[in-house]
Formats: C-alpha cells, sequence, structure tokens
C-alpha cells in the first residue's frame, strides 16, 4: 500500500430521511493494531426537557420518550448512545434545574442500550458552570476509546461565554498527544467549533484554536448540537455535523431575522426533528450517517 | 449646513440619546450612545445613527454580568454591573447592524439583543 492520501469527502443529501455519506478516504489502517471493527452508534441532541410550548411543540412531554423507544426498536442496536448536549432546557432556578435533569436521566435510563455518555448544552451548564450537569452525570469533558476510534467531549458550555478555556483547551492537547497523526478521532461538542452564523452567535469563542489543536491529525470528525437541524461544514479536512434536536427546530441561518423556533406542523407533526445514527466505514476512515425521525411515517 | 449632529437628535421615539452630554468627550466629538441592560433587554433595543457617523457605544448593566456582541464589526464587551463599557463604532454604510448578549445570563438569555440602524 503506497502512502499516497487520497482525500474525499461527499456528501449525498436527500431532504426527509437523508443518508449522508462521508468518506474520508487516506492511507488505510496500517497494521492490525486494535479491534477495528466497524460499529455503529447513535447520536441523540438537544432534547431540552421542560420545554413547554404548545405552539412549538405540543408533544414535548412525549417526543423524548417516543425517540428512545425509537432506538430501542432498530433492528441492529449500537454500541453506544452519545447525548450531544441541552439535555433540558433552561431554567433561572436551580431546584427546577435538578428537577427536570432528573426527569431526563430517568426517561433515557429507558434506553436498553448498555453504555449512553452524555454531556451539557448550555442551557443545562451555563448558568452554574455545569455545576448541577455533575451532580447528576459528572464530567463535562473527557475522552474513551472504542474499536480503534478515540472519542473526545468538548465542553465549549459550561462557560457562560461558551468558551472551552484555557484549562480544557490545554487537557484537548495532552489528550491529543497520545495519538497518531493517523489516528481515528471523532469530537462530541454542543456548539459549532467553527463560526457558523455569528449574527445568532452559533459559534465558539475560542473554537478556532481548538480546531488548530486538531488540524495536525488527519482523521478528525466532528459531531455536535445547539443549532436543532442538520448542517454539514469542512474546515480544512476536518467535517463538522449538526445533528436535528429532539424537541423544537429552528430556521436555517440568517433565513429570519430572529432565531426563533420553527412552528408545529399538525400536518407534519415531528417534522425536523430525530436522530442520527453513524457507521464507522474503518476500512475507508469514514462514516455513514443516517438521519432518523422520532416516529417512522 | 445642518450638522448631522443636530439632525439626528430626537430621531426615534424612546431613544435615550445622552442628548444632555454631547461633546464632553475629549479626543474626537463623537457622540455617546447610552444603553443600559438587564436581564433580559437592552434599552434602546433600537438605536439609529447616521451613515458616515462614529459614535460611541456606552453600555451599562444593572444586575448582573452579561455581554453586548456585534458580530458584524467583531466588536463585543464584557458588561460588569457598575463599570460602563464603551466601544466606538467607526462610520458605517447604511443598513443594519444585530447585537445580542454573549454571556448566558438565564431563560430569556437567547432572546435578548437589538439592532443598530443605520440610515444613509
Ligand atoms: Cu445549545
Ligand atoms: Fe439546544
Amino acid at each position: 500500500m503506497g502512502n499516497a492520501i487520497d482525500r474525499r469527502e461527499f456528501f449525498k443529501l436527500a431532504g426527509l430521511g437523508s443518508v449522508v455519506l462521508v468518506s474520508g478516504c487516506s492511507n488505510l489502517m496500517r497494521g492490525t493494531n486494535q479491534a477495528q471493527q466497524d460499529f455503529h452508534f447513535v447520536q441523540l441532541s438537544d432534547t431540552h426537557w421542560g420545554f413547554h410550548d404548545p405552539a412549538v411543540n405540543p408533544d414535548f412531554g412525549g417526543t423524548l420518550p417516543k425517540a428512545v423507544a425509537a432506538v430501542n426498536s432498530l433492528s441492529q442496536q449500537p454500541d453506544f448512545v452519545m447525548f450531544t448536549g441541552d439535555l433540558t432546557h433552561t431554567t433561572d432556578d436551580p431546584a427546577e434545574r435538578r428537577r427536570r435533569l432528573d426527569e431526563f436521566r430517568r426517561i433515557a435510563s429507558g434506553l436498553t442500550v448498555p453504555v449512553v455518555h452524555y454531556m451539557p448544552g448550555e442551557h443545562d451548564a451555563a448558568l452554574d458552570n455545569g455545576k448541577a450537569y455533575s451532580e447528576f452525570f459528572g464530567a463535562t469533558h473527557y475522552s474513551f476509546d472504542h474499536k480503534g476510534v478515540h472519542f473526545i467531549v468538548l465542553d465549549n458550555v459550561s462557560d457562560p461565554t461558551a468558551a472551552v478555556g484555557d484549562p480544557q483547551l490545554q487537557w484537548l492537547k495532552d489528550d491529543l498527544a497520545t495519538q497518531r497523526p493517523d489516528s481515528r478521532i471523532v469530537v462530541f461538542t454542543h456548539r459549532p467549533l467553527f463560526d457558523l452564523y455569528p449574527r445568532w452567535d452559533w459559534a465558539t469563542r475560542d473554537g478556532d484554536r481548538a480546531i488548530a489543536l486538531l488540524m495536525p491529525y488527519n482523521n478528525v470528525t466532528v459531531f455536535y448540537g445547539h443549532i436543532h437541524q442538520e448542517n454539514h461544514h469542512m474546515t480544512g479536512h476536518i467535517a463538522h455535523h449538526s445533528a436535528h434536536s429532539l424537541m423544537f427546530a429552528l430556521p436555517a441561518p440568517g433565513s429570519q431575522p430572529k432565531r426563533t423556533p420553527v412552528a408545529w406542523d399538525a400536518s407534519a407533526p415531528y417534522r425536523g426533528l430525530g436522530y442520527r445514527r453513524v457507521r464507522t466505514e474503518q476500512a475507508r476512515a469514514g462514516y455513514t450517517l443516517a438521519e432518523l425521525p422520532v416516529v417512522k411515517g | 449646513m445642518i450638522s448631522r449632529r443636530q439632525f439626528l437628535i430626537g430621531l426615534g421615539g424612546g431613544m435615550a440619546i445622552a442628548a444632555t452630554t454631547p461633546l464632553l468627550m475629549a479626543a474626537g466629538s463623537e457622540r455617546v450612545i447610552h444603553i443600559t441592560a438587564r436581564r433580559f433587554e437592552y434599552t434602546p433595543s433600537t438605536v439609529t445613527i447616521a451613515a458616515g457617523e462614529a459614535v460611541i457605544l456606552e453600555i451599562l448593566v444593572s444586575d448582573v454580568v452579561m455581554g453586548f456582541n456585534l458580530p458584524d464589526l467583531k466588536l463585543r464587551a464584557d458588561l460588569v454591573p457598575g463599570q460602563p463599557a464603551r466601544l466606538r463604532l467607526p462610520p458605517q454604510p447604511a443598513g443594519e447592524l444585530p447585537f445580542f448578549c454573549d454571556v448566558f445570563c438565564g431563560s430569556g438569555h437567547e432572546n435578548m439583543n437589538g439592532v443598530i440602524k443605520v440610515v444613509a
């Protein structure tokens, strides 16, 4: 195998139930170092438990349980589920925040997948620097390895200025130092690390510094939430994929003056909501994404 | 010729233009526009200035730490109670410059925003 790097990214997008095929093809994995079998995981995002505006989602109490049931009924069970933040809708009352986190945890515990990872969004964590969140779910940033892929969970929400911050950037640098340039790396974060739409604050204040630390690695893919819709963006060779919400959809960036939720459409309930299945394609060093609805149409 | 400053005083009802402190600035004689902030609003939330006019925004928050971010010009300031923040807006062409709070300040944070209208 030559070491020529043939890097292709291609996206196939087709509206509802779209499948995005992402192929980042670098030199094929050398040697047989780890158990590099293909697997898939599920990304759930922005469940906003505690939100209760029936004009936006009249099934505010039922959408998350339906999503849990949908994941449980997948014929092929994922290796793990990842929640990418905004588990709860924000509240100024610390006791209510904990009540929402507790209810969310109880509903999420209905997932039959044995491994579930969590991370906060600003709605969970920005008003108390992640204190209540940590009482329920532990660390707000961490990393883990699974079948030859290194997963990094980055917290860009516990700091109310929406920054990763120096200490965590140093942690990221140290964590990445354990990886090879061609390691398979997946980053989970809540907010976009790049300037997606600054007019709506769809950015991370020091996200460029996190991306700069990731740049030397050839196989990095970022999955995030926050914007309540699909978005696929490249910063250099790094792909960034945002996920749907499981409570309300937000408009396309700049499509209207204000970033107000998309109203519920009774003729197409749950439209714009959903979750994502990601399948690793280790031989190709890529991922296949499937966007799945809350309820099968 | 009517100076732009005279022309602008009194523009836009409800605008808290600091008509009493127009020319107290040291360097330059830029108009100071006072904005107050509290959870979860800026007052005024719409500020009108003339195209080509440089102004100083002086923003004072009354309750909790928050932010003021004007992304189109990459201008921002932390707002700390008791400490007025000053931002100089260089002359602008006609258009709209949205601003918002970029420090999560509570349940209404995501709707805390405003706009600077630059009129020709
Ligand atoms: Cu968010
Ligand atoms: Fe969200």
